[in-house]
């Protein structure tokens, strides 16, 4: 997340002293990413040299009140209409241990694979015992949680079907083991052909 | 202190001979009042066998199960049916309320079965529907109720009376995320009054509200979480981002 467009989403409710940015953006990130004071005066500085918010005086304490500019309104949409990257996936340490396992003499990959899926749901009764225990109408915090419970789940639901796929097809030793990149790159020329066809 | 449910080495084979299906092999399993417990596993791997066993539906071909410390094999049929009438609920994934009746009389209908006074009875059903926060559904019928409110009655009616042991196999259905995270609020809110609960589900974000989670594999249990920790290391690891 961007601390940086964070703190210009607050600005434009209105003008907002420093210590004030800070405490409102813990409380909407339900309190799970704690800024430390630096932080956001640094970022404030940056955004003011940019020309995206503006100051109203000299004094850099926390009692400064900044403003959000018209530029800084058009990046803040720029930024929310922008959409994430998610083209080139980040590199998974989980799938690499579960493909370079598959080809390590003696190791259990069913077993591998529990174990993992044990770490990631105990996770995630962490998470939800966090979301349990605090109010109901805590809307910000319930959103971090479930974005950390669904990036757990997938992986949990990956490992399910990873197993189910090992179960199945019981592999042989390949050549060579297909990487994340390889895959990927079998995909965008895939994506390549069909659009050439079309 | 007796556990709620107790199973000592459960075996469950369906058929014999070379069509001989195993659904369950020496599975032990501890359920304490208070207590949510989550069975996890894909399709075949046991789970819904579990279930049944634990809830007397079925019975096991090998080993013990003993709910608030009786033994369900010594029981004769009439008791067992009694002990699912007053000590068990059953909570299901598509409802199975009744149509004809409305929500309140759905909720009191297993007391009424059991011998209480239609009044008692609902007296109790609408204290359950209240706890649920159902109780302007009273006097609807399902089909007047959305997914979540006739999943809320179908537990209500799961816990009505003195039930200690909950029993809910894939209890959320096809309700969307939010509302099945509200089921599985209740069911652990039940389990906090005093109730055992177990609650099978493939879904990581569901099984995540139990207190212990089980993994089932080809009718083993192979595998379960330790005592869900603390949330406070997630909030202070230090690093200004989620542990």
């Amino acid at each position: 997340m961007s601390v940086r467009h964070a703190l210009l989403a607050l600005l434009s409710e209105g003008p907002k002293y420093g210590l004030q940015l800070r405490h409102e953006f813990e409380a909407r990130t339900g309190e799970v990413w704690p800024l430390n004071v630096g932080q956001v005066y640094t970022t404030l500085q940056r955004l003011e040299r940019d020309g995206l918010i503006a100051s109203d005086g000299p004094d850099n304490g926390p009692q400064k009140g900044y403003r959000i500019t018209a530029p800084g309104h058009q990046e803040l949409v720029r930024w929310l209409e922008t959409p994430m990257d998610a083209a080139q996936p980040p590199r998974d340490e989980l799938l690499i241990k579960v493909l370079v396992a598959v080809q390590v003499p003696g190791i259990d990959v069913a077993q591998l694979i529990q174990v993992h899926r044990r770490h990631l749901v105990q996770l995630m009764q962490r998470y939800t015992t966090v979301k349990a225990d605090a109010a109901e109408d805590d809307v910000a915090l319930a959103l971090v949680v479930d974005a950390e419970l669904f990036r757990l789940e997938a992986a949990v639901r990956w490992l399910d079907s990873a197993e189910t796929r090992l179960r199945a097809h019981q592999p042989s030793v390949p050549t060579s083991t297909p990487t994340p990149n390889s895959v990927i790159q079998a995909v965008t020329r895939s994506a390549r052909g069909q659009a050439v066809r079309r | 202190m007796t556990a709620m449910l107790q199973l000592n080495k459960v075996s469950k084979t369906y058929g014999s001979g070379p069509a001989a299906v195993h659904a369950l092999f020496e599975v032990d399993l501890t359920v304490e009042r208070g207590e949510l417990v989550a069975i996890m596993g894909p399709s075949g791997s046991g789970k819904s066998s579990l279930l049944t066993i634990a809830g007397s539906l079925e019975e096991a071909t090998e080993g013990e199960v003993l709910v608030d410390g009786a033994a369900l094999s010594t029981m004769s049929i009439a008791k067992r049916a009694q002990l699912r009438r007053r000590s068990i609920g059953f909570v299901f994934q598509d409802f199975n309320l009744l149509s004809g009746l409305t929500a309140a009389e759905n909720v009191a209908m297993p007391l009424e079965l059991d011998g209480t006074s239609s009044r008692a009875a609902r007296i109790a059903a609408l204290a359950a529907l209240a706890q649920l926060g159902t109780e302007d559904c009273a006097d609807r019928f399902p089909d007047e109720l959305s997914g979540g409110q006739r999943q809320r009655v179908a537990i209500a009616r799961a816990v009505v009376g003195d039930r200690g042991l909950l029993l809910a196999d894939e209890p959320t259905g096809a309700l969307d995320s939010v509302n099945s995270e509200g089921v599985m609020r209740l069911l652990r809110e039940s389990c906090r009054l005093g109730a055992a609960g177990v609650v099978v589900t493939h879904e990581a974000h569901l099984a995540s509200w139990a207190d212990r989670v089980v993994f089932l594999r080809d009718g083993h249990l192979v595998d379960q979480t330790g005592d869900a920790p603390g949330p406070e290391s997630l909030l202070t690891s230090g690093t200004g981002q989620p542990a």
